[in-house]
């Protein structure tokens, strides 16, 4: 089964490196993981995709909830929560290809951001199988390079990962 | 106050209550030797490998609760200290390595002697930090002696780059009585919910086992599982690590378990429907095959370390808690009410007990005309009336001090066991001398681990501490070619000691008495000797059946019901017992 962790921890130089060392000591896999200081400059939020057995999840917590620098982490497939990545792709454009290709970004809340007479550059967000999706359906020739931030998520309603 | 890093370094360790300081100076941390120099509250050992500097602070620590502290180099004397951390962190036990570090302006920059620790060490430590400001010393060094000696304890390293520590640069020192932080709170008290509910399962159980393993030495809390246990009525088993704990020549202990655990242990451990484990970790070399461990038994498992729960094993009822408190509340709801453990049950469970303690597993020739490794053991045990501490090596050896010597009080009992490190046993000794000097030290080890730190017999010279070594030599690395034996055909690849030294002039030349036996008679009379020199560090060599088997055994990939016994034992009387 496929988790978003979300993981609180003290902003300290070398606390990437506590988590991602972590995994590949254990044998964990990382699907992803992003990073990024918070309002409060003293932590980092950090959300961890992975997949695994029920038993196995279990261990990531607990050994995630062991490391000294840890603060707070959820599960956020536990609870309603919302996913949100970032993807920037580039694609090849021509004159019978432009028309088509804006219109299917549209069709996934994408925006063009660059346009160029040969590329546009493609900005979406959303859940990461809405952005699957939507490269599923772009013609795989005419991508130049996709850039994905990995998930980051939030729980729904008034549960909040916080100090 | 205003010190210099060098100084506030050496006032912490002061303020801490610190008293030995195992370590090797070099470049990175000469501000810091150089404030040494100007004291002798702080004790520092000079060892003569960093590798045995750890290993020293771990005996210290392991005999006396306290956190071994150590400091080396940066680069070389960094790396060398790994081994021993890494010891350390698998058998969890409390320690802060200082290490030096190049200057702050060239990290990274491939310096002299740069290697970086913090990531060197970051999968083999309970946390590691770099100091980045002389301010912050005070600070972190508090931080680490808290982190390494509380919750499930470990090693801490502090890597202070060397222009921290710079005389010239002074700052306010003082150092926090207190700290506390937002990111680390270990559980001490157990949910009282769960204990009820391991309580209940208790009382239900008609074959229980109680398994014990470090975690109640580093709990110290053999007083509160002697009382429940007895309480009880229940056999218990001991792990390697948890050996001391419960007293071993009680008649409720059934020896250790696991894979050369006694017959006893791994068959009730087999057979058993409750198992209360307590302090211990499931680790491979106790629970053998996984999908055959303990098939009919309901698992209560009480440990510091959420992590150690359901590990590798299903359990059915966790406590997450200081032992020593978890018990405590465990004794109280067992002597507060009139539920009983089942009697009529506990008995039937008891006479088989007795039927499977009959096989007689730890029997060996006790005609030989060799000497035998276990007959050496069994004549340390009696002539140190058990009350030795013993350090060991990695090895059969290790397995025979295990199963012949019985430790009947908590830290006595010094070995690598999680790592398996060879080259622990002497260092750790020293260590071990140090904090006790007034009880026997003998160290038990191989001709081949011994020689792994055999240069710290020169820091036993120099620091007086008289430890007794007994190397059982049978020129060969004993468990290699064991397993050489039994899964490769005999083909004893590497396994042979050859060009071994004259260990009694090798410990002449550093000063020592060395003493090499080859006769069975002469084993006690050896020994006594060596004892009698209560001021000199002792070498006893004595040369071993080089073919003895470490027995009973349960092979890689087995279950506990199906142990390997001694071919001699194997009679069809004893076959019938099993
Ligand atoms: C540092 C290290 N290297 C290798 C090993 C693997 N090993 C385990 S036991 C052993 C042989 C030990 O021989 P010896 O010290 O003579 O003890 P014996 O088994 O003969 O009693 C070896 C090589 C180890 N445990 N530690
Ligand atoms: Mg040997």
């Amino acid at each position: 089964m496929r988790h978003v962790i979300s993981i609180l921890m003290e902003n300290e130089a070398g606390a990437l490196s506590r988590v991602s060392g972590l995994f590949t000591a254990r044998g964990y896999n990382i699907e992803s993981l992003t990073v990024a200081e918070t309002q409060d400059k003293t932590l980092s939020r950090m959300t961890l995709v992975t997949r695994g057995s029920d038993e196995v999840v279990e261990q990531i917590t607990k050994q995630l909830n062991k490391l000294i620098d840890v603060i707070k982490l959820n599960d956020l497939e536990e609870s309603p929560h919302i996913e949100r990545e970032l993807m920037l792709v580039k694609v090849k454009t021509n004159d019978h290809n432009r028309e088509e290709i804006k219109r299917t970004a549209e069709i996934f809340r994408g925006k063009i951001i660059d346009v160029t007479t040969h590329t546009y550059v493609i900005e979406m967000t959303g859940a990461s199988d809405k952005l699957d999706a939507f490269l599923s359906v772009i013609n795989n020739d005419i991508i130049v390079e996709v850039v994905r931030s990995g998930a980051t998520g939030i729980s729904r309603g008034e549960k909040g990962l916080h100090l | 106050m205003e010190l210099s890093g060098g100084q506030i370094v050496v006032q912490c360790l002061k303020d801490e209550g610190v008293e030995f300081i195992f370590g090797y100076p070099g470049g990175a941390v000469l501000h810091l030797y150089d404030a040494l120099f100007h004291q002798d509250e702080l004790k520092h050992i000079l060892v003569r490998h960093e590798q045995a500097a750890t290993h020293a602070a771990d005996g210290y620590a392991r005999v006396t609760g306290k956190p071994g502290v150590v400091l080396v180099t940066s680069g070389p004397g960094a790396t060398n200290a790994v081994t021993g951390i890494a010891t350390a962190y698998m058998d969890s036990i409390p320690m802060v390595v200082i290490s030096g570090q190049v200057p702050s302006s060239v990290i990274g920059s491939d310096a002299f002697q740069e290697v970086d620790m913090v990531g060197i060490t970051r999968p083999c430590v309970k946390h590691n930090f770099l100091v980045k400001d002389p301010k912050d010393i005070a600070e972190t060094l508090k931080k680490a002696f808290y982190v390494a000696t509380t919750g499930r304890p470990g090693p801490v390293v502090v890597d202070i780059p060397k222009d921290i520590t710079d005389p010239n640069v002074k700052v306010r020192y003082k150092y926090p009585k207190k700290i506390s932080m937002r990111s680390y709170n270990p559980a001490i008290k157990g949910h009282s919910g769960q204990i009820r509910k391991a309580f209940e399962l208790l009382i239900s159980a008609k074959k229980p086992i109680i398994y014990a393993g470090g975690g109640v030495i580093l709990s110290n809390a053999s007083k509160e599982l002697t009382k429940l246990t007895k309480a009880l009525g229940f056999p218990l088993t001991h792990t390697l690590m948890g050996l001391g704990g419960y007293p071993a020549t009680d008649n409720q202990f059934v020896g250790m378990l696991g894979m050369h655990g006694t017959y006893e242990a791994n068959m009730a451990m087999h057979e058993s429907d409750v198992i209360l484990a307590i302090g211990a970790r499931f680790d491979d070399r106790v629970t053998g095959k996984l999908d055959r461990f303990c098939p009919y038994a309901k698992i209560i498992h009480i440990d510091i370390d959420p992590a150690s729960i359901a590990k590798t094993v299903r359990v059915d009822i966790p406590v997450v808690g200081d032992v020593a408190s978890v018990l405590k509340e465990l004794l109280h709801l067992v002597k507060e009410t009139t539920d009983k453990p089942h009697k009529k049950s506990l008995e039937a469970w008891w006479n088989q007990i007795q039927i499977w303690r009959k096989v007689n597993c730890l029997e060996y020739d006790r005609n030989s005309r060799l000497i035998k490794p276990q007959y050496v053991v069994e004549q340390l045990y009696e002539l140190t009336k058990g009350d030795a501490i013993i350090t060991s090596d990695v090895g059969q050896h290790q397995m025979f001090a295990s199963q012949y010597y019985l430790f009947d009080k908590p830290r006595r009992w010094i070995n690598s066991g999680g790592l398996g490190t060879m080259g622990f046993g002497l260092p750790a000794a020293i260590g071990a001398k140090l904090a006790f000097p007034d009880q026997d030290v003998a160290c038990i080890t191989g001709e081949a681990s011994i020689q792994m730190c055999i240069q710290e017999l020169a820091t036993a010279s120099q620091y007086d501490t008289p430890v007794k070594i007994i190397n059982l030599n049978n020129r060969y690395m004993g468990m290699v070619r064991q397993w050489q034996e039994f899964s490769y055909e005999s083909r004893y690849s590497h396994s042979y000691m050859d060009a071994i030294p004259d260990f009694v002039k090798l410990a002449e030349a550093y000063g020592h008495v060395g003493i090499q036996i080859e006769k069975p008679e002469d084993v006690r009379p050896a020994l006594e000797e060596a004892f009698a020199q209560k001021d000199r560090t002792v070498f006893l060599d004595i040369l071993t059946d080089r073919t003895e088997n470490v027995y009973p055994m349960i092979e890689a990939g087995k279950a506990h019901n199906d142990m390997k016994l001694r071919v001699a034992l194997n009679t069809p009387i004893n076959r019938e017992l099993a």
